[in-house]
């Protein structure tokens, strides 16, 4: 009885499911297993996230979801004794690939990160250091262009308008996050990864940014890794539930949280673990 | 209601109960408190007393350096009225260059100098009456000469130096009732000097020598520039190779090489090399750089090659700490953008770590500039009477200098070697103080 009522509480604010199923599919991953050292950190997880949808990446702390996030661009090349097997295709490509580059994936598939982390540099700068490194931006007022679109996208122009010469740090935790994302869609990636972006945030700049990411969702294809089940349930429309480095099971995030097939996904959202 | 009163009636027991308890633990926690802030006051003393036994020493240093430095930054003169003769200096009338500076600028002071005693006449005498001025009025003179030709064939009033014993029992350096035979300064001169006094011609003034002049034998014509111009000079090429090569490989170290055995070796030491005494580095720098690649020895060019290979890896470890402080998330941002490795170092974390690099190297150096056993390796301990004008010039450091000042008997090194010192520190001092102005400044938050 009281499980039932759970479920409904959570889903209750869900967006009605989108008829995407059939979208097309951005990342295809095969067979991804990861391990630290000796230690298996992902099992086998075959998981397709589908173009402008947002997918989220469920599942109780150390379960693989943000290993698996940072398998998507490649951010795990920068732990040592880390090593990714299997196959992860971006619209067909092997992104493991010894001829992919790196640096150029990573410009198709950004990131936001746990922890605001603008650099300790001017709010334009921080925008304009992505399209500078890579090129797109070269002039002075295609610079000025990609930085005002990539603010406004964010929702964060009208709020620093003003202040374009000031310090990123100097804003506030939910305003940083939102740079952070201005930073990141500055560069036009086709994805965007982001790992817990409102962990370190107020409910009401947490909110802003749940709003911002269904906003995006038209552009870009988002995957997202949130702790709060209720955080899903808003802003996906695809839900991947991870445990003990396992993919247990994926689906609409209606269906994840109304009617999950697995008992684990049902334990889990209904709070009895995690 | 009878429920509510048994409740009642069972109440108080509980409370006493509880108070009972409590009260102990509370006395327990008295007690305890005591005891407690017992040793914290102990502590705070034992440790007031610390810091007022290192401030006693450091005062006591001070003290003592600038009680004996300060005299040496004041000198004696004499006032003399010379009579520079066309005779003596440019018989020809030429006025060449070379004529003027290897002419006889000895007498013209010898004669103005006996002019003011006539009543000396035996050799002894006028030998010792001379010997009260220092052999730099001699060379005052030729260059006043050479500067302005005009003033030969005039009668000139100058101000000479006076020699380093007259200079010391004008500053009271010397006792007076002490046998003639036990002091530097003979009975005569010291009447002299007296009647000197009472003539108004001796003067105090600033000593601008000990900043114009590199060594000398003379006390009163030595200077610290020649040794602080090597000093400069070696500092130049130790700045020059340690920072580039120790910040490359902090940063390869901390940031591109594998963390595996080798790195560990190479990371280990490092940190013994830190530890290696640096008369070592000396040998080293004998053997290495003079002897196998024919460098020529006392130069402030192999002295900063061997201060570089002792000061990197202060700094190496300096850089590593501040790379490591660097905090990861900048890197992941930078990576996540899709920046380069080379970028990411480039761009964000190196700039971050800048200050506790330059304070590392600011700490590195005046460590450098402080040292002598190394030098005394490779030579950087001569002689050297002129101020050096390049890196391949023999030349001697600061230290060095007050090592061989400390070394030398004449009284009039004493003070000249607190004040070396005095100067020494204030350089040492103004680096420290520009490592935590540069921290302050540059520091930046995320």
């Amino acid at each position: 009885m009281a499980m039932t009522t759970a479920t409904t509480e959570i889903t209750g604010t869900a967006p009605p499911a989108d008829d995407r199923s059939n979208q097309p599919v951005a990342f295809k991953t095969r067979d991804v297993c990861v391990f630290y050292g000796d230690k298996q950190a992902l099992f086998d997880v075959d998981l397709d996230i589908n173009e402008n949808q947002v997918t989220a990446l469920i599942g109780p702390s150390g379960c693989g979801k943000s290993t698996y996030l940072r398998c998507l661009n490649r951010m795990n090349d920068t732990i040592d004794i880390c090593r990714v097997t299997g196959k992860i295709e971006l619209h067909g490509g092997d992104i493991y690939d010894k001829a992919v580059d790196v640096v150029h994936l990573r410009a198709r598939v950004g990131m936001v990160f746990q922890k605001p982390n603008p650099f300790p540099k001017s709010i334009y700068d921080n925008v304009a250091y992505g399209p500078r490194i890579h090129g797109i931006a070269t002039t002075k007022a295609e610079t000025d262009e990609v930085v005002h679109n990539s603010l406004k996208k964010a929702g964060l122009l009208k709020e620093v308008a003003d202040r374009l010469d000031q310090p990123g740090t100097g804003l506030s935790g939910g305003q940083q996050q939102r740079l952070c994302i201005a930073r990141a869609i500055a560069v036009q990636p086709e994805v965007i990864l982001m790992d817990e972006p409102c962990s370190a945030l107020d409910p009401i700049a947490t909110a802003r940014i749940e709003e911002l990411i269904d906003e995006l969702r038209d552009q870009f294809t988002i995957v997202i890794v949130t702790h709060s089940m209720q955080q899903a349930a808003r802003v996906s429309q695809r839900t991947a539930f991870f445990h003990l480095g396992d993919l247990v099971e994926v689906g609409d995030t209606s269906k994840i949280f109304n009617s999950p097939e697995d008992q684990r996904t049902q334990d889990y959202i209904t709070g009895r673990f995690g | 209601m009878t429920n509510g009163t048994t409740l009642d009636m069972k109440a108080p027991a509980l409370v006493m109960q509880e108070q009972k308890t409590n009260s102990q633990a509370m006395q327990a926690v008295q007690d305890s408190l005591e005891r407690r802030y017992a040793a914290e006051k102990r502590f705070k003393l034992i440790g007031m007393g610390a810091v007022a036994v290192a401030l006693f020493f450091l005062c006591l240093l001070f003290f003592t350096i600038i009680s004996n430095g300060l005299p040496a930054f004041t000198e004696t003169r004499i006032k003399l009225e010379v009579a520079l003769s066309p005779q003596d200096i440019d018989p020809q009338g030429t006025r060449e260059y070379n004529t003027l500076s290897t002419a006889d600028y000895r007498s013209p002071v010898r004669q103005a100098v006996f002019d003011l005693f006539p009543d000396v006449t035996d050799r002894r005498g006028k030998r010792a009456l001379f010997d009260m001025v220092s052999p730099g009025a001699t060379f005052e003179l030729r260059s006043m000469v050479l500067d302005d030709p005009n003033l030969i064939g005039q009668r000139i009033t100058v101000e000479v130096p006076m020699s380093d014993d007259i200079d010391q029992l004008r500053k009271g350096h010397i006792d007076r009732n002490l046998a003639e035979s036990d002091r530097r300064v003979k009975d005569n001169q010291i009447d002299w000097y007296d009647r000197l006094v009472a003539r108004d011609l001796v003067v105090t003034q600033f000593n601008t020598t000990l900043f114009t002049a590199a060594d000398s034998r003379e006390p009163e014509l030595a200077g610290i520039l020649g040794a602080a111009m090597g000093s400069l000079f070696t500092m130049i090429v130790t700045l020059a190779l340690s920072f580039p090569i120790a910040v490359a490989a902090a940063v390869y170290l901390e940031e591109f090489a594998p963390k595996n055995r080798l790195t560990q070796i190479i990371e280990v030491n490092i940190n013994n090399l830190a530890a290696v005494p640096s008369i070592v580095f000396g040998l080293l720098g004998l053997a290495v750089f003079i002897n196998f690649f024919g460098l020529p020895r006392s130069a402030p060019l192999v002295g900063g090659m061997v201060l570089a290979l002792m000061t990197l890896p202060t700094i190496i470890i300096a850089s590593r700490a501040a790379l490591k402080a660097v905090p990861p998330s900048i890197r992941e941002a930078a990576l996540g953008l899709g920046a380069s490795k080379m970028q990411t170092v480039g761009h964000h974390v190196l700039p971050l770590a800048m200050p506790g690099m330059l304070t590392g190297t600011i700490i590195g150096m005046a460590q450098a500039l402080g040292e002598t056993a190394p030098l005394l390796m490779i030579g950087m301990v001569a002689f050297i009477v002129d101020v050096p004008g390049s890196f391949t010039d023999p030349a001697t450091v600061m230290p060095v200098q007050i090592y061989l000042w400390a070394d030398a008997p004449e009284r009039a090194f004493v003070e000249r070697t607190s004040a070396a010192i005095m100067i020494l520190l204030g350089f040492l001092i103004t680096m420290n103080a520009l490592a935590v102005v540069l921290r302050k400044k540059f520091e930046r938050r995320w």
